[in-house]
């Protein structure tokens, strides 16, 4: 008979302990997740209205005097946010979406090159830096720069939209580079034993084939570029109007949630609840989307 | 006699380049430049930006101490003090959680379960960093200040002066660095997943043939064959943490003053410093004493994320472009 040793039932229950102590670490990780989302839903749903969306900034005007105990009449809304978040993270994937696509496609049907290896070092360099630093790259290069005028360039909306457009750049050449190596070579070898010249067949035969899976590249890419903050609080400097006009100030909806979090009016803390809502819902729906089509095509 | 006409180039395999071909080569290895040029470009213009600060001051005013630029005080050591400071904090509690949650979802998992909870663990990382510094100030100061900063403070901390008071509004060292382990988390639990799970099966089965517990199987075969690995994890959360700016820049308090004694006093970051004095700056001096600074942040999460992708080298992980 085998009998077992005599400290078994020790390392059993030692077992036991570290096992249920790596599900405890999983549950600890999903408590601030359940809490965060769940505060902004809660706080953030109260602050929804449609003077949220349709309004822009308004000066807290304490209704009754100052001494009715501060109750802000109309805090007003932040449309400026959202305008200004469409404007400038639009702009952003506009200039990032076409150079990462680009510049993956060189290193997907050129590979073994040493300039391959270089790009891939940069975009890893470039996606794992502080994204304050494209801020301050932007902020010294952009708007510090004098103009032909002789006044500097000084904050603007384009300004912001180059900042995001180099931190997604990253994302966009590798994701795009990891779809674009996903389809077989022997796609690309019936379009050329058609006499197809390889320009013709990447735009028409590869790129399609992909394109899915470069479409939830561009996703992530957008719901990164419009929770960033820090970039924006050194190029957009922000703006209480509505405004279309992209070498000016503008406002985006995380400045907004910044600037709302620290002011002294409880009113313009709902405002913050709120336009944190509004990322988050971004920010989320956009992955489910990518995770949702991720799956299909992992199913196919 | 070779036939004439389209066959006729089939003797000799000269490849054919096709017109068009060229300049898809140059176009698309002129946008794979650009790419590399953008790291260039940044280099390039923090090093001029901050030539006046490294001609004045030269590296020693990073442990100089008293940030009062009104009064020509460049001593960012309360900066640099902090920023390390939240970054360990972070680590310390984000480390071994991350890992623990990584070896729960690689090894221990049911299958059902597994993608969910991995793709719930990551969303943690996809929360914007303004939301988590918003949340941090209206519901984790508190919530930190009445459980722990205060009852921390006023038992042992009368005896320990890291751990004295007073606490005011809450915003201090110590809750920046819970934010930011909660915001590192996923880095690290991610990574370790992804690189335990590329352990090769027959250093379990040897440790389960010898007759291991599942937990002595994982601490003694797995962990140790993945552990390169799982460093770089944690020096890839270490580098998110020493460059994140918003959620320390609403939290941490910003006392720039000097070297906090304690670690539940408000402090301040190297990144919120930044961000917060570079478009107020007072002169060119002030400017570019920041932008040193920031050139400094980039060397140092430069040469982490340079040595971090070394270790994690191999690790299969799939399109994963947006996570760090």
């Amino acid at each position: 008979m085998i009998s077992p040793a005599p400290n078994y039932r020790r390392r059993r229950m030692f077992d036991r302990v570290m096992r249920s102590m790596t599900v405890a670490a999983t549950i600890a990780a999903l408590v601030p997740l359940v809490l965060i989302i769940g505060y902004v839903l809660v706080r953030g749903l109260g602050a929804w209205s449609v003077d949220f969306f349709t309004q822009s900034y308004q000066p807290p005007v304490v209704s009754g005097g100052l001494s009715s105990g501060g109750e802000v009449a109309n805090a007003g809304g932040v449309l400026n946010g959202i305008i200004g978040t469409i404007l400038i993270v639009g702009t952003a994937m506009l200039i990032a979406t076409p150079i990462g696509i680009l510049a993956a496609i060189f290193l997907a049907e050129y590979p073994g090159n040493s300039v391959a290896t270089v790009v891939r070092f940069c975009t890893d360099v470039l996606s794992g830096a502080p994204s304050i630093i494209v801020g301050v790259v932007v902020y010294y290069e952009i708007v510090r720069r004098i103009g032909a005028d002789g006044k500097p360039l000084g904050f603007s909306g384009l300004a912001g939209s180059i900042a995001l457009a180099i931190l997604i750049i990253p994302i966009i050449t590798r994701t795009t580079e990891e779809m674009l190596k996903l389809v077989p070579n022997t796609t690309r070898e019936a379009a050329m034993a058609l006499g197809a010249p390889k320009w013709w067949l990447t735009f028409t035969v590869v790129l399609p084939t992909a394109l899915s899976g470069i479409a939830t590249g561009v996703l992530l890419a957008f719901a990164r570029a419009a929770g960033e903050t820090a970039p924006l609080l050194l190029t957009i400097l922000g703006n209480n109007q509505v405004s279309f006009n992209m070498l000016e100030p503008m406002a985006a909806l995380p400045l907004l949630t910044y600037k709302y979090t620290d002011t002294p009016f409880p009113a313009q803390n709902e405002l913050a609840w709120g336009t944190a809502l509004l990322l988050t819902v971004l920010v989320l729906t956009m992955n489910l989307l990518v995770r949702w089509a991720t799956s299909k095509r992992a199913g196919r | 006699m070779a036939p004439a006409g389209r066959l006729g180039n089939l003797q000799g395999l000269r490849r054919r380049i096709q017109h068009g071909d060229g300049i898809f080569w140059l176009v698309t290895l002129g946008f794979a430049l650009l790419v590399i040029s953008l790291v260039g470009i940044i280099g390039i213009v923090m090093w001029n930006g901050s030539a006046d600060a490294r001609a004045q001051f030269g590296l020693s005013f990073l442990w100089t101490d008293g940030w009062d630029p009104v009064n020509g005080e460049y001593g960012a050591l309360p900066a640099i003090y902090g920023t390390l400071l939240t970054s360990a904090i972070a680590l310390l509690l984000a480390g071994p959680l991350g890992v623990f949650i990584g070896v729960f979802l690689s090894e221990l998992c049911p299958m059902r379960l597994r993608s969910s909870l991995s793709f719930l663990v990551e969303l943690l990382a996809a929360i914007p960093s303004v939301v988590y510094g918003m949340w941090g100030v209206f519901v984790l100061v508190p919530f930190f200040r009445t459980y722990i900063a205060r009852p921390i403070t006023s038992t042992i901390g009368k005896e320990i002066p890291f751990l004295s008071g007073p606490v005011g509004s809450g915003r201090s060292l110590a809750v920046a660095g819970v934010i930011l382990a909660i915001m590192i988390l996923p880095t690290i639990a991610s990574i370790t997943r992804d690189v335990l799970a590329v352990v090769p099966n027959h250093q379990r089965e040897a440790m389960l043939a010898v007759g291991a517990t599942r937990w002595e199987m994982i601490r003694r075969s797995v962990l140790p064959y993945a552990q390169a690995g799982i460093i770089g994890g944690m020096m890839l959360g270490l580098g998110r943490a020493l460059g994140e700016t918003m959620a320390a820049l609403m939290i941490v308090g910003s006392y720039k003053d000097s070297v906090p004694q304690s670690v539940f006093s408000p402090g301040i970051t190297a990144a919120a410093l930044v961000a917060s004095e570079l478009p107020n700056a007072n002169d060119f001096l002030h400017e570019s004493t920041l932008i040193l600074i920031a050139l400094v942040l980039f060397g140092i999460t430069f040469l982490l994320n340079g040595a971090a992708r070394l270790l994690v080298w191999r690790t299969a992980r799939g399109p994963a472009g947006a996570r760090a």
